[in-house]
């Protein structure tokens, strides 16, 4: 769950002031109690939908692949689902 | 406060006198625009508009925003300037709080009548099971109104057949012999009084079509959801008789609680009711009850379920539990200054308060009744008969009344020794434990149970919720705004705990309050909002109660209240559901009050918007046909009105369905139905427009038929509907259309009545503008009867009316063009009347200024100008604006033409600038700006200059109105003809305006400060130098001014000067001033520095600047980084060529112990990295970046927020890719206080330029199950 700790003054002024809000409208954002395979999940999905969004690279990735680009941007969507496997056990909390 | 409004006004009332005196003596005539004239109150409203418009009177608004155009300093530097001392200010800016009933009117005071009803039934909640008998469901309520409606017509009937009685009674008395003369004369003045109660509904409808001819049911004022009605306007009412009720309600008495008590039965009548129109404090006459009229029956108490407990044949349906009398608002006790009664309850009691109450108790058991046990003991048993009270009898059992009255000593009271109370606390307010905000008089009723200090252990957990619920309540309302956002929360959090039923009983009681205020109620209105969203399904059984409480902020004159409340009911429909929402509403829709009907049709069209037209189109057409009462039928149609002026453009999509619901109203037997009908069809029209005439053709038959059988109030309303239907239509059928309508707008044109007469205007000016409507044919047929009937005087005078007029005339011209209605009025500039002539000149001026003046031929332009030259000259009152708009609009369209003119007009402006009235004056200087321009398309230079060497010798002007507008009349005529030709010449107009600049009179100081920029930047070198200086001087305090026009002015003479002298002096002054101690003066003074730069280049300051830095002071130095940081952010892309000189600097700044200099230094830094993204200098900002860092940790707020800001610069010049790296090394480190501020810049990051960090996020290694590489990145053909 996101960590919406203490909130310091200096923080009433800028966007971090409502860090749930935040995460909501940002999913990729991150807090300090954020685990590394929740950045990495995080890290994968960006790089994905960055690829599908940019369609010189979806094309550059279809020719490395001999892919076609539907083909390759249909994969691209499909890895965004779990794109670093299942979550680890968590030891803790 | 309100004693210094007083005292000015008072005053002012003073010097006023005195100056008419004064004027009065020294000359025959004196001068009305200035002293007040004749007639004040000519141009105040006189009844309310047709067409709900938002009347905006400001001219002032484009002029504005036509100044608004250029230069001006960035917003962080001008808040920091500071504004003279705020305490004058704040007073002008912030209403006071104000009681909300003070500002009501009648109508909307009827609020106060209705009573929260008790909790619903819930049909969801409840499934299939039977309703618990003590549960009021819909079937309960259904029958309780129809029961009131019955009642209600009854008692009319009987009202009508004893009319009707006694009239017969009367006509045959008169007959008879003249013995009866005296019976007769006895009659009459209670026939007269009957009149007033008991007429019947035609009559008194056909009597109020006079007096309050509005269109019917519409609430006063506000035809229009977002209109601001006005108030005090007297109320058309569906029932007429209910609008008498209104007298009752205008002072709620404390004793209206009690007399709700005390007159149980049905037919109760309450001892104010008797016709002669006594007051509540009056004694009631008895020779009023001897003839009893009926109508008075028709009491408040009988409407309202107030008495539902003993009234309503279901006593034992009310639930104890959740409906108490006590928790009844109705009034609630509404005491400006609590009487002993309500102090009691709970608070501190002042020795003299208890010893008059102690005295009422002695006076009151004096007094008692007596009862028939104590009567029997006094009376002989025989010779008396045992008489039955009349039945309209009813004592007066009104004790607070009672307490009110002057207490007179009718027996002596034996004195007694007053105990002494030592624990009583005087004067002062109880302390309320807990820390709870202090409670005001009334708001012991509510929260008095706070003040009893039992231990809290000792309560039920039900109580110990309520005292939750009030406790929290109580700080919401009263609290400081920290306590109110906890209480809040704490509400909203545990809303599902405290449940819904308690929750809602503390708070709509509350709600009804009748002394609340317009902060407290949007706090509590608040409070329902939040609540609600939490409660969601578990609000159904209280929705009739919500409503109550909440429909009468639908018709509230403030705007926020209005979007409040609807609001409110948006989310309450969402959370309860459309079904719940119908059967809490159905009820209302033909209620016997037009109050309910209006607020629940307003509150249904929310509903819709809420839920979609579409869920609730079957219901609206049960509704609109209910064959059970024509107010159900009204109810449902003023629904459809609703909507359509609530959702706008958005009822598209339904138009057809939404026409075909009312359609048949336009037929209906009723004649408010009809109305009513026409008024919704219009709003549909005016919401569609300018589509969706298909689907208005089913009603087009029925409203041009409907015009030749109507009369008076349906007709205008039918006019009305026609007058937006036309537009939308083609252009052959416009035509055709028009020509059906017209010949019944042109017999209109005549009646004598207000109302039509605006909506005749209106609807020709619909019909005027519309495409196929031909200009000869508006020649021949509309003209000659327009001017005849409405180019009146009369029309002059209602201000309503007189805009309406100029807005059709102005219409007409645009399609037969400015000649034709021109020539017509053109005489009339030369009327008597001064209204007259200012509604001529004012079509005049709108026509000109649209169409141009080059229809006017030779004649009518001398006619014209001769008539503006008269009426210029005659005008005597104070709306000035007018003949001075009407002259300058016609001077600037006639151009060239007015050459022959000009010397007539200069003389009579010279002539005027003489005049002994202020107003004359001024008026002649701003004409002077005016037309100026034009005189110079003459080549009038030789006038000009004459001009301003007259206006030059008036700058002694001791009026400052009069003196802004001679500067600004001589910065015009500057302006046209130039530095060099202008006499008289600039070496000696400047010295005269240096000291002109001290005064502190805004338009003063604008239009100075304007003609001083304006001559630093055309014509600085007719100056010396060191007049130059010393006006600087001067500019240093204008920074300060409160219009932004004046501080940007002075912002641009700066660099004007500076451009013009060098810059070295300036600085040098500007330098020295860093060091004075007032902030002020060194924030307006950084200011100016930079501007200094910005004009004359950065190299020509940066050297003086950054030596100043040495300065070892801290003023001078943070004085010095922030010009940097102003000049860095205004020269934007300049700066790469300055970014490698002044980096020593801020790298000393960056490291400095003092938190403002890196603050200030990382603003600087900012706006530096800004300005040269993109300009390969990029090793510079690294370098910054790595001072700038460090300073993450601060937590300064100011501190760490140019530090977060910086960064982002840096993000923005450097890629985000390089700041990511910065970030990494503290995402996942040990310490949580140094992730949390590294995580907070990755978000901050990651929001700004997430995709580029697709490419520079870490390369992670796989796990054993968990993939973290991104193989797709290495891939490379």
């Amino acid at each position: 769950m996101p960590y919406i700790g203490s909130i310091v003054a200096s923080d009433r002024f800028n966007i971090n002031s409502q860090l749930e809000h935040l995460q909501t409208k940002y999913v990729g954002t991150g807090h300090a109690d954020l685990h590394r395979f929740e950045w990495a999940v995080n890290i994968q999905r960006d790089s994905y939908a960055s690829y599908v969004g940019h369609y010189p690279m979806l094309a550059y990735f279809a020719v490395a692949e001999n892919e076609s680009i539907g083909r390759e941007r249909y994969n691209f969507m499909q890895k965004m689902l779990l794109p670093c496997g299942p979550p680890p056990e968590r030891e803790d909390d | 406060m309100a004693s210094l409004d007083s005292e000015i006004a008072k005053t002012q009332e003073e010097k006023k006198a005195l100056e008419q005196q004064l004027a009065s003596l020294t000359s025959v005539t004196y001068d009305k625009d200035l002293y007040g004239g004749n007639n004040r109150f000519e141009d105040y409203e006189l009844s309310i508009p047709v067409n709900d418009e938002e009347e905006n009177l400001d001219a002032m608004d484009s002029e504005v925003a036509r100044k608004l155009a250029s230069y001006t300093a960035p917003k962080s530097i001008l808040k920091d300037m500071p504004r003279g001392t705020g305490e004058d200010l704040d007073e002008a800016g912030f209403k006071r709080p104000q009681r909300i009933v003070d500002r009501e009117d009648d109508y909307r005071r009827r609020r106060l009548n209705r009573v929260i009803s008790p909790d619903r039934h819930d049909a969801f909640a409840a499934g299939d099971k039977t309703p618990d008998v003590s549960v009021r469901t819909y079937q309960d309520v259904m029958q309780e109104e129809l029961l009131k409606r019955e009642k209600d017509d009854t008692l009319r009937a009987i009202a009508k057949k004893k009319k009707e009685e006694e009239e017969r009674k009367a006509a045959g008395g008169e007959k008879e012999s003249s013995g009866s003369v005296v019976a007769a004369a006895a009659s009459q003045p209670s026939q007269k009084r009957r009149n007033r109660w008991d007429q019947s509904q035609e009559d008194n409808a056909a009597k109020k079509a006079k007096s309050d001819w509005d269109l019917p049911d519409s609430t006063p004022g506000i035809g229009r959801w977002d209109a601001t009605p006005t108030p005090g306007r007297v109320v058309g009412d569906a029932t007429p008789s209910l609008s008498r009720r209104n007298r009752w309600d205008e002072t709620p008495t404390p004793g209206r609680l009690a007399d709700s008590d005390a007159t149980p039965s049905a037919g109760g009548v309450t001892p104010g009711a008797t016709p002669a129109g006594m007051t509540w404090d009056a004694t009631p006459k008895l020779a009023g009850l001897a003839t009893p009229t009926p109508k008075r029956q028709r009491s408040r108490w009988d409407e309202t379920p107030a008495t539902m407990g003993s009234a309503t044949p279901m006593a034992g349906a009310t639930p104890a539990a959740a409906y108490t009398p006590g928790v009844t608002p109705v009034g609630g006790v509404e005491l400006a200054t609590p009487t002993p009664g309500a102090i009691n309850l709970r608070g501190a009691i002042t020795p003299e308060q208890y010893n008059l109450l102690r005295w009422e108790k002695d006076i009151e058991e004096r007094n008692r009744p007596l009862t028939d046990e104590e009567l029997d003991a006094m009376f002989p048993m025989e010779g008396y008969k045992i008489l039955e009270p009349p039945p309209s009898y009813v004592p007066i059992r009104t004790p607070a009344r009672k307490l009110l009255a002057t207490p007179t000593p009718l027996g002596t009271p034996l004195y007694s020794i007053p105990e002494e109370n030592r624990g009583q606390q005087f004067d002062v307010p109880k302390e309320l434990p807990g820390g709870l905000p202090f409670m005001k008089p009334e708001d012991y009723q509510y929260f008095g149970a706070l003040l009893n200090e039992e231990e809290e252990e000792e309560l039920s957990p039900d109580e110990q919720k309520e005292r939750k619920i009030m406790k929290l309540l109580l700080k919401v309302k009263n609290g400081t705004p920290p306590q109110r956002k906890t209480a809040l929360r704490q509400l909203t959090d545990k809303a599902r705990d405290l449940g819904a039923g308690p929750l809602f009983n503390r708070i709509l009681p509350l709600l009804m309050q009748p002394t609340l205020e317009d902060q407290e109620r949007h706090l509590l209105v608040k409070v329902i909002d939040r609540v609600l969203y939490k409660l969601d399904e578990l609000v159904r059984p209280f929705v009739h109660k919500i409503l109550v409480v909440i429909e009468p902020l639908l018709i509230d004159e403030d705007y926020y209240a209005r979007v409040e409340g609807r609001e409110i009911i948006s989310n309450l429909s969402k959370a309860a559901g459309l079904a719940t929402m119908i059967a809490a509403m159905r009820p209302d829709i033909d209620n016997i009050d037009e109050y309910v009907r209006n607020t629940t049709a307003r509150a249904f069209s929310v509903v819709a918007s809420a839920l979609g037209i579409p869920a609730l189109l079957p219901f609206l057409k049960a509704v609109c046909q209910s064959k059970k009462s024509w107010q159900a039928r009204h109810t449902g149609i003023k629904i459809v009105q609703q909507i359509a002026i609530l959702i706008g453009c958005a009822v598209l999509p339904h138009l057809r369905s939404l026409v075909e619901i009312i359609e048949h109203g336009l037929n209906d037997e009723n004649q408010k139905v009809r109305t009513i009908t026409a008024l919704s069809l219009a709003a549909l029209a005016e919401a569609a427009a300018p589509y969706g005439i298909e689907s208005f053709d089913s009603v087009l038959k029925p409203l041009w038929k409907g015009i030749r059988s109507h009369r008076g109030k349906v007709l205008a309303a039918f006019l009305k509907a026609i007058g937006f239907i036309i537009p939308l239509m083609d252009a052959i059928y416009a035509s055709y259309y028009t020509k059906e309508v017209m010949f019944i707008l042109i017999r209109e044109f005549q009646s004598p009545d207000e109302e039509m007469k605006k909506i005749v205007l209106k609807v020709v000016k619909q019909c005027v503008s519309t495409e196929g409507v031909e200009a000869d044919y508006i020649r021949s047929d509309i003209l000659p009867d327009f001017f005849k009937n409405f180019w009146v005087r009369r029309m002059a005078l209602d201000r309503r009316n007189y805009r309406q007029l100029v807005e059709t005339t102005v219409e007409i011209a645009n399609k037969v063009g400015v000649a034709d209605i021109v020539g017509r009025i053109v005489e009339d500039l030369k009327d008597e009347s001064e209204p007259y002539r200012r509604m001529v000149m004012e079509t005049i001026e709108k026509v000109v200024a649209n169409l141009g003046a080059s229809d006017i031929d030779a004649r009518l332009e001398e006619l014209l100008i001769d008539g503006i030259l008269y009426a210029f000259q005659e005008q005597t009152s104070d709306d000035a604006n007018v003949m001075l708009n009407g002259f300058g609009a016609v001077v600037n369209a006639l151009g060239q033409r007015v050459k022959p003119y000009l010397p007539q007009i200069c003389g009579t402006i010279k002539w005027r600038l003489n005049n002994k009235s202020a107003k004359v004056r001024q008026q002649a200087a701003d004409l002077i700006s005016r037309i100026a321009v034009v005189m110079k398309q003459c080549q009038e230079e030789q006038l000009m200059g004459h001009l301003g060497v007259v206006l030059y010798e008036y700058l002694g002007e001791e009026y400052p109105e009069v003196l802004g507008s001679i500067l600004g009349a001589l910065k015009a005529i500057v302006n046209v003809i130039g530095m060099t030709k202008m006499t008289p010449p600039i070496k000696d107009l400047l010295p005269r305006l240096t000291p002109i600049l001290k005064n502190r009179h805004e338009k003063v100081q604008e239009n100075c400060i304007d003609l001083v920029g304006r001559i630093a930047d055309r014509g600085a070198e007719f100056v010396p130098a060191r007049e130059w200086m010393r006006i600087c001087f001067e500019l240093l305090e204008m920074l300060k001014a409160h219009k932004k026009g004046i501080r940007r002015a002075t912002v641009n003479t700066f660099g004007y000067i500076a451009k013009a002298i060098g810059p070295q002096d300036v600085l040098a002054t500007l330098l020295n001033n860093l060091k004075v101690q007032e902030r002020q003066n060194r924030v307006c003074t950084t200011v100016a520095i930079a501007i200094v730069a910005e004009t004359c280049s950065p190299f020509t300051v940066l050297p003086a600047l950054m030596n100043e830095y040495r300065v070892p002071e801290l003023n001078v130095q943070n004085g010095v980084l922030k010009s940097l940081s102003f000049l860095f952010e205004y020269i934007g892309e300049m700066g790469k060529d300055y970014i490698y000189a002044v980096t020593p600097l801020l790298e000393d700044a960056l490291m400095d112990r003092d938190l403002v200099h890196r603050q200030t230094a990382a603003s600087a830094v900012k706006h530096m990295a800004l300005g040269v993204a993109g300009l390969g200098c990029e090793d510079a900002l690294i370098h910054l970046l790595n001072y700038v860092w460090p300073n993450i940790f601060e937590t300064s707020p100011h501190v760490i927020n140019a530090v977060m800001e910086a960064i982002e610069g840096m993000r923005v010049a450097l890629g985000a890719a390089v700041v990511l790296n910065y970030c990494l090394q503290g995402l996942f480190h040990p310490a949580r206080k140094v992730r949390e501020v590294y995580w907070k810049i990755y978000n901050s990051l990651y929001i700004g330029a997430q995709d580029a960090l697709v490419a520079a996020y870490p390369v992670l290694e796989d796990e054993e199950s968990n993939i973290f590489s991104r193989p797709e990145l290495t891939m490379f053909i």
